[in-house]
Parts: structure tokens; sequence; C-alpha cells
């Protein structure tokens, strides 16, 4: 399996006897392929330090979260404290406050920014025009390129006391609200901007999944006297099922990481109750507070929730459904 | 074939139809619309003035047209110091990424090749957990990186999901094209540098696009590990703009003005900051479209 002949197989025979012995002992095995691929593995020696550096180091460096930290020392702690800062998050009502956010948050990204771009991408192929779709298209997909400063500058002024919304406000209900710091409004606010900002490009894989379609599918369906809708309801969403699966796993594996760089741009002091999420807290707690221990062990406790979460979702789907990430 | 199916789907089209279809088009006209929107408001803004801001009276149009504040930033050296930042940033970073990116899939798209499935298995286990903000931050800070490029440009080197669609790219090239021209005498080396990679353009050229937009876009590296403004990316000169205004709205009363001024100035560095990505817009959209179809083949 992994030996790749590079002489016919009698050759290989002739000249070397003992070959397949040496492929089902493993040093020999190892010692055959890099005498063969040395110049492939060469290729993969960077990227794999850069793996290491940057990506497993930092795993590693989980350890201070039960271990005393000081700045400029060992990025792996000085002594064991034992479960000392996880005590401390659990107790801690502000760390409570930034959970529930989360999952609030969280659950209503999944309500509303999941489906949207399934809907969407429908829409978009029930088009006969495929200029117009074209079009549609291209627009739906330029929020996703701006980069979330961009972003958040923007609903920081649609939405400000003289923006676009509190003139409609205005006009409709002859009321102006501060939406920016008003904690009761931090979740439209936010949910609104979401669903704007990533309706259009989501909706690329299911479009993506729409033309693999057998058409031949439709064609059965419409002898056998099925409308349009039930056309949709029984082709289309069967069809592009995996594809909806797969990315609601994705989704349910980013739950707990909900749009950090946008909340910290957006959010003020004025709105944590509502708006203030694991990840913000644990970066005020950590970097404008320094209390790195505290901060990385509620930050374990986040990428486990997200690790488990990934892991339920894909076991749950591969039951169920059949379709799984690996 | 096709033709007669669409014949019968025309002649079958009911009122029902007919309803849903215009529906379907107002809907997504709509949508179009709401999307342009904040856009053509960004625009409008930066060339109001701010009396008809601070009015409440912008929306599609500019009001009391000035181009002041046009002039005011491209008269800003730090505006421009922060623009060349971002350049640099993203073509260091681009290079650094394609270099690592390239050579790894190219590498683990070799399905013989021993050890793939663990190569694989690390660089995927990183996309479902990492080590998370504070032991980035440690780590980056006692390499001896903060306040230099370095910090900016190598801790996202290899996005895992840009890394996959090349992978799966170099699996769908036919293998006789590698196998002759091993015949010929090329090394492994030859062959990517020669045959492959000659005829990988156009996944070349959407990774690319794919690493510098993120790039061009990304400010939180920046924003945590650069200390020097004459370092900041053009993001952060933005960022520092929105966080005035934030704290100029909570402290209320007068400071609504300044916030105000701000929103005008924020609107033409916006617009700025935008011009370079809508230049490229046409093309890298269509590059993602056909990159993420590659990358989907294979699921």
């Amino acid at each position: 399996m992994a030996i790749r002949l590079e002489v016919p197989p009698e050759a290989v025979t002739a000249n070397q006897p003992d070959h397949r012995q040496n492929s089902r002992n493993k040093p020999g095995r190892w010692k055959l392929a890099i005498k063969r691929d040395w110049r492939l593995y060469t290729l993969v020696l960077l990227p794999l330090a850069y793996f290491a550096v940057f990506r497993y180091l930092p795993m590693a460096g989980n350890v201070i979260a039960f271990r005393q930290f000081q700045p400029g020392g060992s990025i792996f702690g000085e002594k064991w404290v034992g479960l000392k800062y996880v005590t401390l998050f659990i107790n801690d009502p502000s760390f409570w406050q930034a959970f529930q956010n989360t999952i609030v948050l969280g659950v209503l990204t999944l309500l509303f920014c999941f489906p949207m771009p399934i809907i969407f991408a429908l829409m978009l192929n029930e088009l006969r025009s495929q200029k117009f779709k074209k079009f549609v298209q291209t627009v739906a997909y330029l929020p996703h390129f701006m980069s979330v400063v961009i972003i958040a500058g923007m609903i920081l002024q649609n939405f400000s006391v003289t923006g676009t919304v509190n003139q409609i406000a205005n006009t409709l209900f002859g009321t102006t609200v501060n939406f920016t710091q008003d904690a009761g409004w931090f979740r439209p606010m936010y949910i609104s901007s979401e669903v704007w900002q990533t309706m259009g490009w989501g909706a690329i894989l299911y479009l993506a999944a729409l033309t693999r379609v057998d058409e031949s599918l439709y064609e059965a369906a419409r002898i056998d006297g099925a409308n349009r809708w039930q056309q949709t309801w029984h082709v289309t969403l069967p069809a592009i099922r995996p594809t909806i699966i797969t990315l609601l796993i994705l989704n349910i594996g980013t739950f707990m990481a909900v749009g950090f760089e946008k909340i910290l741009l957006i959010y003020n002091p004025l709105n944590y109750e509502t708006s203030d999420v694991i990840s913000t807290y644990l970066y005020r707690v950590g970097l404008e507070s320094s209390n790195f221990s505290y901060a990385t062990a509620i930050g374990m406790f986040e990428s486990v929730i997200g690790l488990t979460l990934i892991l339920s979702a894909n076991a749950v789907s591969k039951r169920l459904a059949g379709t799984s990430l690996w | 074939m096709k033709d007669t199916g669409v014949l019968i789907k025309d002649m079958k089209v009911s009122a029902g139809m007919r309803v849903f279809r215009l529906l379907n088009l107002v809907f997504l006209v709509v949508v179009v619309f709401l999307t342009l929107y904040p856009f053509l408001n960004i625009i409008a803004q930066s060339f109001s003035s701010e009396g008809f801001i601070n009015a409440g009276q912008v929306n599609l149009f500019p009001r009391g047209f000035n181009t002041e504040t046009y002039k005011l930033i491209l008269a800003d050296s730090t505006f421009w110091g922060n623009y060349g930042n971002t350049l640099l940033y993203t073509v260091v970073a681009t290079a650094i990424s394609m270099v690592l990116t390239t050579s790894f899939a190219y590498a683990i798209a070799k399905k013989d090749l021993k050890g793939r499935g663990l190569f694989i298995g690390i660089a995927v286990f990183t996309m479902f957990f990492n080590g998370g903000l504070i032991p980035n931050y440690v780590l980056i800070s006692s390499l001896g990186m903060r306040d230099t490029l370095w910090a900016v440009v190598l801790p996202n080197a290899i996005s895992v999901f840009n890394l996959l669609i090349m992978k799966s790219f170099f699996e769908n090239m036919p293998r006789e094209l590698e196998e002759a021209a091993a015949i010929d005498g090329l090394t492994q080396y030859g062959v990517l540098f020669r045959v492959v990679l000659p005829l990988s353009k156009a996944i070349v050229a959407t990774m690319v696009l794919f690493y510098a937009v993120a790039n061009w876009n990304s400010w939180f590296q920046a924003f945590l590990y650069l200390d020097n403004p004459d370092l900041f990316p053009v993001t952060i000169y933005l960022r520092n703009m929105i966080a005035g205004v934030t704290t100029a709205g909570s402290a209320g009363g007068t400071a609504e003005n300044v916030g105000q001024i701000a929103a005008n100035i924020q609107s033409v560095t916006i617009v700025l900051t935008v011009i370079p990505i809508l230049c490229v817009y046409p093309f890298v959209q269509k590059y993602f479209f056909s990159g993420v179809m590659l990358g989907s083949v294979k699921e």
C-alpha cells in the first residue's frame, strides 16, 4: 500500500527478495520511504515546524491554567497550583454572565444565520435569468470580503443616534434609541448584522451543491406530477442534505467562539450585560488585567466545550444521517 | 432535451407560480438593496458635511457636499504610513503562506507517501482545537516577536481550509503526467516546479487571492502585538478611530459632536481602505467561487 513501484514488479521480486518482509516491518518501511521520497519529506519540514511552533506549542501552553505564570518567565509557568484558577472562574459571576451570553448569541446565530443561506440559495436557484442571478450573487458576496473593522464601523454608524436605523425609527415611531449603548438592543444589532454579513457567502456551498443535482431527477418528479414546491422538497433538499449537515456540524463547532473580533469592536461597558461573551471576557481578564493563568483556564474550558460540541455533533449526524466530517 | 424541459415548464406555469416568481424576484431585489445600502451610506457620509450627519439626514446621497475630509486624510502621513504597512504585511504574509501551503499540500496529496495520514491529522486537528488567545499571546511575546512584522505574518501562515482545497486540487491531477516526467528523469522537485506548478496557475491564483484578502483585512494580530504606531496596518488606524467614537459617544453631551465629526472622517477612511478590495473584487469573486467548487468536489 505504502510502496510506489518504480520498477516492474518482477524486477522487485528478483532483486529484493526480502521486499515484502520489509514492508511489514515498520522501521524498514520508513527507511525505504525516506530513501525514495526524501524530497517530499523536505517539503513538509517547514510546514510541520510551523504547526509545531504556532499551533501545538500554544496547546501545550494551556498548562499555565494549572500553574502560576510570571510575565517574562517560562511560557509553561513556574509552579503547579492545581485547580486554583478553575475554582476561581467557577465562582465568578461575570464568567457565568459571559457564559450565558455566549449560549444565547450562539443559539440565535444558529437559528437565524444558519438557515438564511439555504433559503437564499434555493431562491437564487429559482431564478430563470442567469444574468440577474449572477448580479445578485456578486452583490451578496461583497460583505464577506470586508474587514471586520470596516463592518464594525458600518454597524456603529448605521445604529448610531443619527444613523439610518434611527432615521427609520424616528419616521415610523417618532423615537430615537441609542442602540449601540443599550444592552437590550445588542442582540438584535449583532444578529441582524451577522445575517447581513453571512447570508450571501454562506449560500455559496449550497449553490455549488445545487449545480450537481441530476436534472433527470426533476424530470422524473415532474412526470410523477410533482409541482414546483414538491420538487424542492423531495429532490432539491435531499440533494443538498449532506452539505447542510456538514455545515451544521461546522457551525456547531464554532458555537463557543461567536463573533469574538466583531463583538470586541462593537461592544462597550454599557452593554456588557448582554454583549460580553466568554472570549471577550477572557480577553479583558487576560490582556487588560494581565491575569494570564486565570484567562487561560477560561480559554481551555471554552475550547474543550467547542471540541466536545463538534465531536458529538459529528457522532450524532454519523448515526442519524450517515454524514460526517471524517 | 433541455429545450423540451423548459417548454413543459413554461406551459404549466400556474397563477401561483407566477406570484411566487414575482415575490422571489422582489425579495432578491430587496436583498440586493439591503446588502448595498451600508456601503452607499458610508460613501454618502464621506462626502457629506458634519451638520447634515449630526442632524441624521444623510442616507443614500451626500448632503452638503464636502471633500475637505478626503483632503485631510489624504494629507495625513500616518494614514499613508499605515497603508504602506498593510501593503507590506499583505505581500510578505501571502508569500510565506503560499510557500508553506503549496509545499505541504503537494506532499500530502501523494497518496502513497508514508506518514501522510499523520501529516493530514496534524493539520486538521488544529481546525477544531487551538491553543487559545492567552497561550498564543504568551508564546509570541516570549519569542520576541512583539513589535515586529513577524508577529503579524507568521502566526496564521497556514490556513488549513486553504491547505485542504489545494490538496484536493493536486490529488485530482492526472498521475500519468507526473509519472511521465519522472521517467524523463525529473526529480520530485523537478516534477513540482516544472510540471505541476505550471499546470496549477488557477489554484495558485485562487490561493494568493484568498490569503491576500484575508491579510489585507486582518487587524487582530497587529492589535495584539504591535505597540508602535509606525508599524500599524491601516485596519488599526481605522479601529482606533472607531474606538474613539465609542468613548466619545458614551461620554454623552458635547462629546456627541466629536463623535459625529469622526463619523465623517471614519467614512472617508473606510472608503479609502475598501477601494483596493473593490478593485480586485470582480476577479476575487470569480476565483473564490471556483476555489470553493474545487474544494467541495471531494466531499
